[in-house]
């Protein structure tokens, strides 16, 4: 069977023999994916290997991120010490490597609390209206209007530094993001009949924004939280540079920019260099990853 | 319009009234004494007396709803007080670390306007190619990179040349003039800065510009202006780049919004003495009504800029305009 | 005859080569300049000399005033004999040593012009010992020992005290005792927080908030010949980074409070022999003070296992190469006649020569008290030198022994808070004095019943007793005995807490910069008087 176009051009339908591509495992996605995103593979690669070394820190990194070692105070880069040590005397790789399941821990937790709080809180003031609406958009403006680093000096001055601490600094701030950008996508939505429709039929409130309303605002959200993550992992490193954030004697790429970076930049440029190198790869990871999600879910954004 | 106007402006107060409570509460939950700070963190030893003393002349020893009361009150009629800390009135603390901070937000913006604009449009024109791939990265990167390391990074770049080149090394002037006493020395202390901070905001605007671009360029008028034989130059700058502009310019006036709070670690870094130093010096000290004062001026100038931006959408469509 | 004249030839070429070589130490001072210098603090709470506490008061405004004695500026670092600055002699105690009477210079003049008599000191000295309701004398309790303070005529200041004691004097040398005029001090004390007008070498030119101070020579001071500098400016600068990049690129010649060992070697490194440094022990230490109100703590053994497995003979040098400590020592300042000699402190726990036999007395403390696996919270204050570098080897040391600590930092307010408040295992405290006064600096040690600025909870009357025979005990030696006493029931006997490491001081200055000498503390010795540049 054939289908006939005006002008009497046809297109020969397909027929059983053609092979389709219709089965869409993960795998093929994911190829599908590095294909038409080259740029947003390599960040993805840049994640895995993060994840990978904050994983199984333990396995691969040659020394002990915390063990003093004073016969080797501020070494250069060297065969025994591949990026060099710090003013301690503790191998700045395997500090590294161990920062990096404190970035990770730091930078995921934050963000899908915060996202998912977000997510929840936006859809939920989109879908009710009215009072509420105005209510929690008054929040979100409060909230999104007090500065980041205030916000986070006071949360540790009541608590303390530490990483549950610093989490909760960086997931406050989040959370009306998040909010906002989601109720702006939810919006449309309610408007739509079926919602009116659902509550006509007895469903409650919970399950029409978890089953309806929630599935619709994806991909918006999961650009957000890729964005998220990056962000998490940079108000990490701004925290500890202020004092705030994670305390010694624990590895975080932050924490090792603070002391060390401007005492010894001139004499030890390693100390520096490595930590800041690594939060900038990981960001640029999570960032071009983020694009790429975005370009290969936004069809207005795709390549004609 | 106007009521659409008139309840948006209304809607700014609780606003204000919930940031309000807010530094209030989360100030006097933080546990420790200015009193005591000032006079113990010699680590010498102190007079017990002296802090009951200093107590009454900051005014700590009034019930905390009376102090509420006298905030709230005092912003309302631009009355902030004195300082916990000196003694001297928040507006004299303030004013005297405006300038700095106004200058290098609006150096940054103008460093972040004149290069995320072209770039990002130029990206969006020739999508997928080198070109574009290129532009993007430079944005990624300035996004991915902290802040406060690129202003270490570059002081010490600026020192290590300097002093390789000339001899003696350089470094931006460390003490504030303002610009009409000596522009040289008042600019060459805030372009470090402003160019560490502008590429940031250069970089969020260029993705934004970029996106927009885009859009646009998808839209059906464009292809019918295509369509209808028009160079590409005029299409772009007389029908896509107005268009393009309105989420650019959106974006640009909420960045600076945060522009404003977010250069606490810039000033940090360049000893700047300006608002975001301020204000970390003020909430380690734990000087409630400094921190208040602050804390009251960034959430207004936020609030404002949101304003602005939704009166200005409102304006453009028509639906509201029109009501 | 031979021989003499070979002495004779030797001498005449000795006295050649000293005529022609350059000449050391002691030059004549050249006159004019302007000093340029950082001051690492933000903008002091106010000027006023005899409310405050913070150093930043003092590097910004002492070179505007004068205070009636002090530390020796030609030789800071003696801690027993003091000098006079607008007092003619330091005065013997007369009646039982108990009247201290001095003699006031004349013709000091205030920079308005204005003359200063005894009455201006009696009246500054009077606000700060006994201060009228709602003024703020910050050290009011350090003169408690003071029963009067009068100027008896026009050139004669008389204290009176309630016993005779050996601490005295050096309080009243204490830096933030300016003079202020009476004729404003009467009517409005508070005018001193804001404004400033002294009799100091120099005169009060300009203040930006935050910014920086500017003062010029005062041409009528009573110390003639000084000052020799045309004035100087004062640039505050909280970050460390900073103070480093502008002495290093010429924009400040120097800071007053001290640089961490990084940071002298990289000016060192780029500056060549441009750049000098003074070095001198601080007169502040570290102490670790575990709350005896909280479990485990409570124990005489926990508290003394943590003091065992330190190993401070070998963590002295290498932490000395990147934090600004130094000196092992006990609980007097390592500089004073009253200190603890190496012998004598390595009797006592926590400093025995061999860390082995250290460490396993530790473990079986430990074992004893049931804490063998020991996890506690150290609290620490949110500043990196030399606080928390000390926190991370201690976490460190204290692992040796399977003890896992981690550390919670806070900044300065909290950190007090929590002190106070009891709430927290362990501390990392500080005790920092600004004149050396041996016997009064250790007050810090004495239970929190006596002395209320000590957070270790715990009571001992024993102590206290010791402490105040040493206070009363005017005979040198005796009194050293006491001192030996004190410190053992403290830190050995009891572990009530435990001194850990002494600050080293390392001021770092362009070469040009002459005059300056250092001392044990970074108030002292701050009125720039003696200060002048070799003009390149």
């Amino acid at each position: 069977m054939s289908i006939t176009l005006p002008g009497n051009a046809t297109i020969p339908a397909a027929t059983a023999d053609d092979h389709v591509a219709t089965s869409h495992s993960f795998r093929h996605l994911a190829l599908d994916f590095c294909r038409r995103q080259p740029f947003g593979a390599f960040g993805m690669a840049i994640v895995l290997v993060m994840a990978i070394a904050g994983l199984s820190a333990e396995l691969i990194a040659p020394y002990s991120p915390t063990a003093n070692d004073f016969a080797a105070m501020t070494e250069a880069p060297s065969w025994t010490h591949w990026l060099g040590t710090d003013q301690f005397g503790r191998d700045l790789l395997s500090r590294i490597i161990y920062g990096a399941r404190t970035a990770l821990i730091v930078g995921l937790t934050s963000s899908f609390v915060g996202g998912f709080s977000g997510l929840v809180l936006g859809v939920a003031s989109a879908y009710f209206g009215g009072r509420i609406d105005m209510v929690f958009n008054r929040i979100f403006d409060v909230v999104m209007a007090f500065p980041l680093i205030i916000m986070a000096l006071a949360v540790v001055s009541i608590f303390g530094t530490g990483v549950q601490n610093v989490i909760i600094a960086i997931t406050i701030p989040l959370i009306p993001r998040c909010a906002r950008v989601v109720r702006a996508s939810a919006l449309p939505i309610r408007e739509v009949a079926y919602v009116d429709a659902a509550r006509a039929c007895g469903y409650s409130h919970a399950r029409i924004i978890l089953r309806h309303m929630v599935p619709n605002v994806m991909a918006p959200f999961l650009i957000m939280l890729t964005a998220f993550v990056g962000q998490a992992i940079l108000a990490e490193a701004s925290l500890s540079y202020l004092g705030l954030g994670v305390q010694e004697p624990v590895p975080a790429w932050g924490l090792m920019l603070q002391g060390g970076a401007e005492e010894y930049a001139s004499t030890a440029p390693w100390i520096a260099i490595f930590p800041g190198v690594a939060i900038m790869l990981t960001v640029f990871g999570f960032s071009i990853f983020g694009d790429a999600l975005r370009d290969a879910l936004d069809p207005k954004l795709r390549d004609r | 319009m106007y009521r659409y106007i008139a309840k948006r402006v209304f809607l700014v107060i609780p606003t204000l009234f919930g940031a309000a409570v807010l530094v209030f509460a989360l100030m006097r939950l933080i546990p420790g004494d200015i009193c005591v700070v000032r006079l113990g963190s010699g680590g010498g030893t102190f007079d017990p007396r002296a802090v009951a003393v200093c107590h009454h002349e900051i005014g700590l020893d009034k019930p905390i709803w009376l102090q509420f009361l006298n905030f709230v009150w005092g912003f309302c009629h631009g009355d902030f007080g004195i300082s916990m800390w000196s003694g001297k009135p928040v507006v004299t603390e303030i004013a005297a670390r405006l300038p700095i901070s106004l200058e290098i937000a609006l150096l940054a913006t103008a460093v972040a306007v004149s290069i995320a604009i072209p770039l990002g449009t130029i990206s969006a024109l020739k999508q997928n190619t080198w070109i574009d791939y290129v532009v993007r990265t430079i944005a990624i990167g300035g996004i991915a990179t902290p802040s406060f390391w690129l202003g270490i990074i570059s002081i010490l770049v600026v020192l290590d040349v300097t002093g390789a080149v000339f001899g003696q090394p350089w470094m931006p002037p460390i003490d504030y003039v303002p610009i009409w006493k000596d522009p040289i020395r008042n600019l060459s202390m805030a372009i470090l800065p402003a160019v560490t901070v502008g590429y940031r905001y250069a970089a969020v605007s260029m993705r934004m510009t970029r996106s927009a671009m885009l859009e646009v360029m998808r839209e059906d008028y464009i292809r019918t202006a295509r369509a209808k034989g028009l160079i590409d130059k005029i299409i772009i700058n007389r029908h896509a780049l107005k268009n393009a502009l309105l989420p650019v310019v959106t974006l640009l006036g909420i960045e600076f919004a945060f522009l404003i709070g977010g250069l606490v670690v810039t000033e940090q870094v360049f000893n700047l003495n300006g608002i975001g130093r301020l204000f970390v010096q003020a909430v380690q000290n734990q000087d409630y009504t400094l921190t208040q004062a602050l804390v009251m001026l960034t959430v207004t100038v936020f609030v404002l800029c949101n304003l602005a931006v939704d009166l200005l959408y409102a304006w453009l469509d028509p639906r509201i305009r029109f009501a | 005859m031979r021989s003499n004249l070979l002495a004779a030839g030797v001498g005449a070429i000795f006295a050649c080569a000293a005529a022609v070589l350059p000449a050391r130490a002691e030059e004549t001072p050249q006159r004019g300049g302007i000093l340029t210098y950082m001051i690492p603090a933000d903008a002091p709470p106010s000027l006023d000399g005899h409310r405050e506490g913070t150093y930043a008061t003092i590097h910004a405004v002492a070179p505007f005033y004068s205070v009636l004695m002090r530390v020796n500026p030609e030789n800071p670092a003696d801690t027993t004999h003091f000098t006079c600055d607008l007092c003619t002699s330091i005065p013997t105690p007369t009646d039982d040593g108990k009247t201290y009477t001095f003699k006031i210079r004349t013709g000091v003049t205030f920079h308005d012009g204005s003359p200063l008599s005894a009455e201006d000191v009696a009246a500054s000295w009077h606000e700060i010992i006994f201060p009228r309701p709602g003024v703020l004398s910050a050290r009011q309790n350090w003169y408690s020992v003071v029963d009067s303070v009068d100027a008896s005529d026009a050139t004669t200041v008389v204290f009176k005290l309630k016993y005779a004691t050996s601490t005295f004097l050096p309080s009243l040398a204490d830096p933030y005792a300016f003079i202020y005029p009476n004729k404003i001090l009467s009517k409005d004390p508070h005018w001193f927080e804001q404004h400033v007008l002294g009799s100091g070498p120099f005169k009060f030119v300009s203040y930006d908030i935050g910014q920086e101070i500017k003062g010029e020579r005062n041409p009528n001071y009573y110390h003639k010949s000084q000052p020799y500098l045309d004035g100087f400016i004062g640039i505050f600068a909280d970050k460390q980074a900073v103070r480093v990049d502008a002495i290093r690129a010429g924009r400040a010649a120097m800071e007053f409070r001290g640089l961490p060992p990084a940071a002298i070697n990289d000016l060192k490194q780029s500056l060549g022999d441009k750049f000098k440094v003074q070095t001198s022990d601080w007169n502040c230490g570290n102490l670790i003070t575990p709350n005896a109100r909280r479990k485990p703590f409570d124990d005489a053994r926990v508290r003394k296992a943590l003091l065992l497995a330190v190993d401070q003979w070998h963590g002295a040098p290498a932490l000395s190469k990147i934090a600004d400590v130094k000196t092992v020592g006990g609980i007097v300042f390592p500089g004073s006649p009253l200190a603890a000699t190496k012998a004598e402190l390595e009797k006592m726990a926590g400093f025995w020569p061999d860390i082995e036999k250290s460490r396993a007395e530790a473990r079986r403390l430990l074992k004893e008290a049931g804490q063998e696996n020991l996890h506690f919270e150290l609290l620490n204050r949110n500043v990196d030198q030399p606080y928390k570098y000390v926190g991370t080897w201690l976490i460190d040391q204290w692992s040796k022994i399977g003890v896992t600590a981690t550390q919670k930092v806070v900044p300065t307010g909290p950190w007090f808070q929590l002190m106070r408040s009891g709430d927290f295992d362990v501390v990392v405290e500080a005790n920092c004095n600004s004149v050396v006064n041996p016997v009064l600096d250790t007050q810090k040690y004495l239970p929190h019943d006596v002395f209320v600025e000590n957070y270790g909870g715990y009571s001992d009357p024993v102590e206290a007793d010791i402490y105040n025979k040493m206070l009363h005990e005017t005979d040198f030696t005796k009194q050293r005995v006491l001192m030996r006493a004190y410190e053992t029931r403290v830190v050995d006997t009891e572990a009530h807490e435990f001194p850990m490491l002494w600050w080293l001081r390392a001021v770092p200055e362009r070469s040009y910069v002459h005059g300056w000498k250092i001392g044990p503390s970074h108030y002292i010795n701050q009125d720039l008087a003696d200060v002048w540049l070799d003009k390149q």
